[in-house]
């Protein structure tokens, strides 16, 4: 971006595509920008894994909390005021000292908006899509995780109506935090399961 | 359809590119193009945005940013359903505007029989259908024919390769399987799960 009006930057292909369109779906009186202003704001502000991060450290505080997540994931969900969108349907799948989690959609971005928000690039790329069902030891380790020996990674493909989030491992030493430190713990990238804590 | 957009298992790709503290949005065109998809998904102009992104030109759909996806989604969903023209498009951009390529899969005159008793349990060997239609299918490329375990029942939801192809809707138990690294790749690894209505499955043993 600049704010140097005398040497305007020229428009780019696709930002001259965007241009066009919305100027016609605002004619068509498909689009009207106000309406919608409301909700691309609720994706860039209030939903993200600020979202999850609360229903993790929840489910590590309350047993109770974790063994609804873990049986009706929407529901638990619910219950702490998330959902919507790409989150109608969830899985909370766990990662224990034996078995990794890790999510994916092969076929395109499916990912579970209201507690992690809108998709990273790289989780919407096609090297991670191809690669980590084939191969998801080395991208994890490429990604800054060598998952020990013996520990099964289970990589979970959101190729229908479920959206997944994995309820990272609480950390060692973290027995004396409250919820809310927790929360502030727990990493998106701890909840796709590319990361541990 | 066997398209670029099935991505699982394709080998050649590079390392994956993290960046660090990552905005929602990384343009303004970015968040222009979310915003009228929003505005025309919530319209119910664009049924079949999936599919759409689908058949964009192979070497497009790799080569563009995710949102250009969208955007050309959405273009060419109006344009299908007669909501837009294409030449109001080209007028509007002064040159001509792309969209995806047509649809290639006939309409289906009947959804067939909707089910809501999940027909396999949990622990129940399949195998996935081996089928390449030229439709939309969410069935990806690298479990088609595969041995899998069903390890948990899902809900009923309308299949989406009759839903975007049929005037009708037929609905479906849906699975996840899981597929061991051995059965997809040859070799001893980590297992897969995949979510599967029911008709892509077929018992093992048939």
């Amino acid at each position: 971006m600049s704010d140097d009006h005398h040497h305007p930057i020229p428009r780019t292909a696709v930002e001259e595509r965007v241009d066009a369109l919305e100027a016609l779906l605002i004619d068509k009186g498909i689009l009207d920008p106000g309406a919608i202003d409301a909700i691309v704001e609720y994706f860039e502000h209030e939903v993200g894994p600020m979202n999850g991060a609360k229903v993790v450290a929840r489910a590590w505080t309350d047993p109770d909390y974790k063994s609804r997540l873990l049986a009706n994931a929407t529901a638990a969900i619910a219950e702490l005021g998330f959902g919507g969108p790409e989150g109608e349907h969830m899985v909370v799948v766990e990662n224990t000292p034996e078995v990794h989690n890790v999510i994916v959609c092969t076929l395109c971005s499916c990912y579970p908006w209201p507690v992690l928000g809108l998709p990273p690039n790289w989780y919407k790329s096609a090297p991670y899509r191809s690669r980590v069902v084939r191969e998801p030891r080395v991208v994890l380790a490429e990604m800054g995780y060598v998952v020990p020996d013996g520990v099964e990674i289970r990589v979970w493909d959101s190729s229908a109506e479920i959206r997944y989030l994995v309820l990272p491992i609480r950390p060692d030493g973290s027995e004396r935090l409250d919820d809310s430190e927790l929360a502030a713990l727990v990493t998106r990238d701890s909840m796709i399961g590319v990361a541990r804590l | 359809m066997d398209g670029a957009h099935d991505l699982g298992g394709v080998q050649g790709f590079g390392p994956v590119a993290v960046e660090a503290n990552e905005p929602v949005f990384h343009a303004q065109w970015e968040r222009r193009a979310f915003r009228l998809s929003t505005a025309a998904m919530l319209g119910g102009y664009v049924p079949g945005l999936r599919h759409a992104i689908e058949r964009m030109d192979p070497v497009w759909y790799l080569s563009s940013p995710y949102y250009e996806h969208w955007l050309t989604a959405v273009a060419t969903g109006l344009v299908e359903t007669g909501v837009i023209e294409r030449t109001e498009l080209d007028e509007r951009l002064g040159a001509p505007f792309d969209v995806a390529n047509p649809v290639r899969a006939a309409r289906l005159p009947d959804p067939g029989v909707s089910s809501a008793v999940h027909r396999f349990a949990i622990g129940d060997l399949v195998r996935v259908r081996e089928w390449h239609p030229l439709g939309h299918t969410r069935a990806p490329r690298y479990v088609q024919g595969k041995h899998g375990t069903v390890v948990r029942l899902d809900g009923v939801f309308s299949v989406p390769d009759v839903e975007y192809h049929c005037d009708g809707t037929r609905e479906e138990p849906t699975y996840s399987v899981r597929f061991e690294s051995l059965v997809l790749w040859g070799e001893p690894g980590d297992p897969v799960h995949v979510d599967m209505w029911e008709s892509y499955l077929e018992p093992a043993n048939e």
